[in-house]
């Protein structure tokens, strides 16, 4: 194309700088990107990317520093709320985020997961549900749905065998030291358009230090659950949500 | 008469001035989990935290202590850890990606007796898990050994020093015994150790530089093993530099005793017995376990005629002893294991046994 026809347009959307150039890795209809968008226009929004520092985890999104144009630290599989710990606690002055899936946060990280809340640290803390660990090929996740068919579960889950669903925000709103814990989704653009005010409110919230903020999305897994990106909407709403119900866990409380 | 007190000396335990000697180091942020015979550090430091203006952390667990010492070393600051045997077991992952990431920290391991659960007694068993890597992957831990509630002190501002040189973790192997034990112990004062916050810190990126990642996956194998060859780089400089040792009477002795730590002062006896008896016994005491004092060995092995290992352990030490000897000389151990301590008098049996012995 010509480049002067490119110029005489009207530029009325860009990604922000806080994105990199960098190719996503992720599958068509992962959830992935879109969170990494919206936490990404919200840091260049508040104009914070010279004072966030993020924490990537191990799973799908252990290349998120390579497309979060903010300083980042890449944690060991299920730690990523010990090491936004260690950062928080001597940058008390900084924004600092986590960023975990379920096998992550809720299964090898689940001790550091409810203490990191306990204590309060005033992070924010994102955590990706998509029922299943993806980055190793669709193993069963303490997530996974009753039933669910994975590689590590061909007949099913079986509840009785290898335990329930489990709700890891609902856990961590009990505790006095969640400010706020909120459930999500990226599968229709009003459900995006939600989550980035549940990050923006979460950052504002870190500039009060009156806690953690936790939010969890229920996100689309393509490739882990093998249906098409069109039917992930379908399973997220007819079998996902009921499980897992969107929306407010625990809300700010004015004292 | 007057008396002029320019150094302040005060009478501590090895925990407690290890400690001490840190927040006068400039210590940042510690994490910690209780652990005998270790906590009196964690102790410590609550105590001191609101006074001197530093981070302490009582972890959930020494995974997450580690961890949290990644993220605060990786933000730049200067942070440390403790524990003791089991504890580090737990640790290695987390020092392994320390390593990896080329994060500066120290970590301190008040060894006792195992494996298992153990004893809290004295040990140093942990000689090849501190010496040889522990976690995954290759890499090395500088391992710092001290043998007095002095070095306890003096081995901290070291440690961070060669931590903040190499940007390695840097690891004080002590023992129980040295942790607990009190003895006079003279401390500078505070803010002797220069820092300067290191460029590379996730400290928030500014519009002037490009974004800071602290990361240790290389999912390309080119690249991992180019990173590799950066750090085997690293630790043949360190072992160029960085080797530390003692040597006492060894210029005529015919009998070498080598021991660390606790040990090495425990040798140092029965050496002094032996010696009542006309017997030419001397002391080698590496200071560094890593680097290994390979080459001082050596040249020791051409004028002693026997080596006697002593440690707190089944004989783990006594292989790098051997390493270092090469051949020239033979060299026989002697220990305790499971928390209990060496006897003097019986070092000094075996320093006689092996006097006038020579390899054909």
């Amino acid at each position: 194309m010509d480049e002067s026809v490119l110029q005489q347009l009207e530029c009325v959307y860009e990604k922000p700088g806080t994105l990199t150039d960098k190719y996503q890795h992720y599958c068509p209809g992962c959830g992935h990107g879109v969170v990494h968008k919206v936490l990404m226009e919200v840091i260049d929004e508040m104009g914070i990317q010279d004072c966030t520092i993020g924490i990537a985890p191990v799973g799908c999104s252990v290349f998120a520093y390579n497309y979060m144009n903010v300083d980042m630290q890449e944690a060991a599989h299920g730690r990523a709320s010990a090491v936004a710990t260690g950062v928080k606690r001597v940058l008390p002055d900084k924004y600092v985020y986590s960023y975990q899936g379920d096998g992550d946060l809720a299964a090898i990280g689940t001790g550091e997961t409810i203490h990191t809340v306990n204590r309060g640290e005033n992070i924010l803390m994102i955590f990706i549900n998509n029922g299943i660990y993806g980055m190793t090929g669709g193993q069963m996740a303490p997530t996974s749905l009753a039933g669910q068919i994975t590689s590590t579960t061909p007949y099913g889950r079986d509840v009785k065998k290898i335990g329930y669903p489990l709700k890891i925000s609902n856990l961590v709103a009990t505790l006095p030291g969640a400010y706020y814990v909120t459930r999500q989704a990226v599968h229709t653009p009003n459900a995006v358009r939600k989550l980035k005010k549940a990050i923006r409110n979460s950052f504002e919230y870190q500039k009060l230090d009156r806690g953690t903020c936790f939010i969890e999305v229920v996100s689309n897994c393509p490739s882990g659950w093998k249906i098409t990106p069109v039917e992930t909407i379908k399973y997220l709403e007819e079998k996902m949500f009921p499980e897992y119900t969107l929306g407010d866990l625990k809300i700010p409380q004015n004292n | 008469m007057e008396i002029k007190m320019s150094k302040e000396i005060k009478l501590m335990k090895g925990n407690e001035a290890l400690a001490e000697a840190a927040i006068r180091a400039g210590l940042q942020a510690y994490f910690g989990y209780p652990i005998t015979p270790q906590s009196e550090i964690l102790e410590y430091f609550e105590e001191q935290a609101p006074k001197r203006n530093f981070v302490v952390v009582q972890a959930e667990s020494e995974v997450a202590s580690i961890n949290m010492v990644f993220g605060a070393a990786g933000a730049g600051a200067r942070a440390m850890t403790s524990s003791s045997s089991p504890g580090i077991s737990l640790m290695q992952e987390g020092i392994s990606y320390i390593a990896a990431g080329e994060l500066p920290c120290l970590i301190v391991n008040v060894n006792r007796g195992g494996p298992g659960l153990g004893t809290i007694q004295p040990g140093q068993g942990d000689y090849f898990q501190s010496t040889k890597g522990g976690g995954h992957g290759d890499y090395r831990l500088i391992v710092l050994a001290p043998s007095s509630v002095q070095e306890m002190a003096d081995f901290v501002f070291e440690g961070f020093r060669l931590a903040e040189k190499y940007r390695n973790p840097v690891m004080i192997l002590t023992d129980g015994a040295l942790g607990q034990m009190m003895e006079k112990v003279e401390l500078p004062p505070d803010g002797s150790l220069p820092y300067t916050r290191p460029e590379w810190a996730t400290t928030g990126k500014p519009k002037t530089r490009e974004r800071n990642i602290v990361t240790t996956l290389f999912i390309e194998p080119e690249v991992m093993e180019q990173v590799n060859i950066k750090l085997q780089k690293k630790y043949t400089e360190i072992c160029k530099n960085e080797v530390k040792y003692e040597t006492i009477n060894c210029e005529d002795a015919e009998v070498i005793v080598c021991a660390y730590g606790l040990s090495s002062r425990i040798s140092q006896k029965a050496m002094d017995l032996a010696r009542e008896q006309g017997i030419k016994a001397g002391i080698f005491r590496p200071i560094t376990l890593y680097p290994y004092p390979y080459d001082a060995l050596n040249k020791l092995a051409d004028t002693a005629d026997n080596f006697l290992v002593v440690e707190m352990n089944a004989g783990q030490m006594v292989e790098d002893v051997k390493l270092g000897v090469n051949g020239k000389k033979q060299v026989h151990f002697t220990g305790r294991m499971g928390g209990m301590i060496p006897d003097p008098e019986v070092i000094c049996q075996e320093i006689v046994k092996l006097a006038g012995t020579k390899k054909v």
